[in-house]
């Protein structure tokens, strides 16, 4: 179990997604950085849909009713464990007792907090990701609070091997990471300012030669009015070649629509089912953990790849993951 | 076709572009093809698009493909997301990937997709289901159902007899859980919608923005005119469907007393 002593800025708990509702309206939530949690899980020893911790910005302080195996991936919020730093993207096997706190943030700006076995909360509509508008999901349908007590679940086999890894090299330490780590070529660069691949978007030839140059020129700032829902950006007005009403339909995660204000949204993982903006460009799946990890501030721009292209990154990255997987299992049973 | 657009959307919260059709001059020919086209919408999507215009006859192009959809789920398949004029079908590109040996997933994906529409034929269209609707007309629940009376020259029990003696084909779902896009308002009862949105609309309440009607299934800020509340609930996230409405349904809705809404609300909890 997992007191929270402090919530940080906004901790809710996320899965992949609530899949299967959309067709009702329901949105899908879930991870905003995929990848990160995905990581998360996987040197946790969880399934990679397991629900973790999502944290924004300004981290929680938990303490750890057991022995637990963690681990944290994504952006840098420089993560204390007793006040000795811990590293991100490793196993780590954490005594009783022990008092996880984060503090500045170094890089990006979402943190995924994994625990064996999971965070133990009722399913609804098939996921376990928290839906705040709606306060559904997750912990009791919300972001931490102080005083939550978080359970875990039933730890994996993977889980228990990690764990038996772990112990062994513990000594008298509160907690310790593993010995290796993961390929820095498979961790996304999380740093200020990126720049993200898109696809044109369905309506990109309605918009104006020149709004269809400048999104590729200019940078585009992440204002403050972004969340979950969507990043609102500021930059270069854009706008349609002629005043043309769209019909509704569905978006995705990473679809860039363009209100009649020329201010371009970026919708993410809360966005709607289905908008009537004119949608000007599609981030490249592979390139949503970095959109994920921007802050307000951040500036970001564009570059263009084809559809082939973007799908023949995922992929790419997909087979590397398997690889990866495949890889810490070797590593954390190979001695048995 | 009578098409009026409405909305100019004040924020990302509400719903954009919602048109509206107060009639049909089509008929579906049974059995004739589908013309459609595909396009991609991110890596793990393909949106079909079955037509150009709201339309009942686009309507139902797009009913006949979720009804396959539902029927058939194809493997690689995740869901779908039915509006308007598209249906855009969510895929898992590594499962196509590893399906089709190698090929780019949404080549492989609409590979599959296009024999299934050129086969399916208007035919199969699922009988629309009837949703009667109890509304609490007025008082605290509708306060703006004297400006909508005053706006059209005529009285509060004449707009509450107008909308609820109209039959209402729900077009799509979105904007939030079970709300549904619903055409066939009567012009009659047409009011604009406020200058300032309210913050806050309780759940459940029915408004009217320019020609259309709705329903707030959940507690959103918004726009519209509101003229009265329904004890039933439209989102209900631990059944097995979670919303009272979808796609295609039609709805009527009933006049009720205050006592009887109170009475009903105990009964739904």
């Amino acid at each position: 179990m997992i007191n929270v002593l402090k919530p940080g800025l906004l901790s809710s708990i996320q899965d992949l997604g609530r899949t299967g509702y959309q067709k009702f309206g329901v949105i899908s939530s879930g991870a905003m950085d995929p990848f990160s949690h995905r990581m998360a899980n996987l040197l946790a020893g969880n399934e990679e849909n397991d629900p973790v911790l999502e944290i924004t910005m300004m981290g929680p302080i938990l303490t750890f009713e057991k022995d637990t195996l963690i681990s944290i991936c994504g952006g840098d919020l420089s993560p204390s464990i007793n006040g000795q730093p811990v590293r991100t993207w490793r196993s780590v096997f954490v005594k009783k007792g022990s008092e996880l706190k984060f503090g500045r943030c170094r890089k990006g700006c979402r943190a995924y907090l994994a625990a064996a076995g999971g965070f133990a909360v009722p399913d609804v509509m098939n996921s376990k990701s928290t839906y705040l508008r709606a306060g559904i999901g997750g912990y009791k349908g919300r972001a931490l609070k102080s005083g939550d007590l978080l359970e875990t679940g039933k730890p994996s086999l993977q889980s228990l091997k990690i764990t038996e890894y772990l112990t062994k090299q513990i000594l008298d330490r509160t907690f310790v990471e593993n010995d290796w780590g993961i390929a820095s070529e498979l961790i996304p660069d999380t740093a200020a300012n990126p720049e993200i691949r898109i696809t044109r978007g369905r309506q990109f030839d309605l918009f104006s030669e020149a709004s269809q140059v400048q999104l590729f020129k200019h940078a585009f700032e992440v204002t403050s009015q972004s969340d979950r829902m969507g990043y609102r950006l500021k930059g270069p007005a854009l706008s349609l070649s002629e005043h043309a009403e769209q019909i509704s339909e569905a978006v995705n995660f990473g679809s860039i629509q363009v209100p009649p204000d020329g201010n371009p949204i970026v919708l993410l993982a809360d966005r709607q089912t289905t908008g009537g903006y004119p949608k000007i460009g599609q981030v490249a799946a592979v390139d949503l953990p970095l959109l994920a990890q921007a802050k307000p501030g951040d500036s970001l721009s564009f570059a263009e790849i084809s559809n082939e292209q973007a799908q023949q990154l995922l992929i790419n990255r997909e087979m590397k993951l398997r690889e990866l997987k495949q890889g810490i299992f070797l590593k954390t049973r190979g001695g048995n | 076709m009578n098409e009026i657009l409405l909305n100019k959307n004040e924020d990302l919260l509400l719903p954009n572009n919602i048109l509206f059709l107060s009639t049909n001059k089509f008929t579906a020919k049974a059995g004739e093809m589908m013309r459609y086209t595909l396009h991609p919408l991110g890596d793990d999507a393909v949106l079909v698009e079955l037509g150009k215009e709201i339309s009942k006859e686009t309507h139902q192009k797009v009913q006949s493909l979720t009804a396959f959809l539902e029927k058939y789920p194809p493997e690689w398949m995740i869901e779908y997301i039915p509006a308007y004029t598209t249906v855009t079908i969510f895929y898992n590109p590594f499962k196509a990937y590893q399906l089709s040996n190698g090929q780019l997933p949404f080549n492989f994906v609409c590979s599959l997709i296009k024999p299934l529409i050129e086969e399916m034929t208007e035919n199969n269209m699922p009988e629309p289901e009837i949703v009667e609707i109890p509304v609490c007309y007025g008082g605290e629940f509708g306060p703006d159902l004297d400006f909508v009376a005053e706006h059209n020259g005529i009285t509060p029990e004449e707009v509450i007899e107008i909308h609820s003696s109209g039959s209402y084909l729900v077009y799509m779902i979105g904007f939030a859980p079970g709300f549904p896009f619903i055409g066939g308002m009567s012009e009659q009862i047409a009011a604009p919608r406020r200058d300032t949105p309210r913050l806050k609309i309780p759940e459940r309440t029915v408004g009217i923005a320019g020609m259309q009607t709705g329903i707030y299934p959940i507690e959103t800020p918004g726009g519209w005119q509101l003229i009265g509340r329904t004890p039933v609930k439209l989102f209900r996230p631990t059944d097995d469907s979670p919303t009272l409405l979808k796609a295609g349904d039609q709805i009527k809705f009933k006049p009720i007393s205050l006592e009887e809404y109170h009475h009903w609300e105990e009964t739904e909890q």
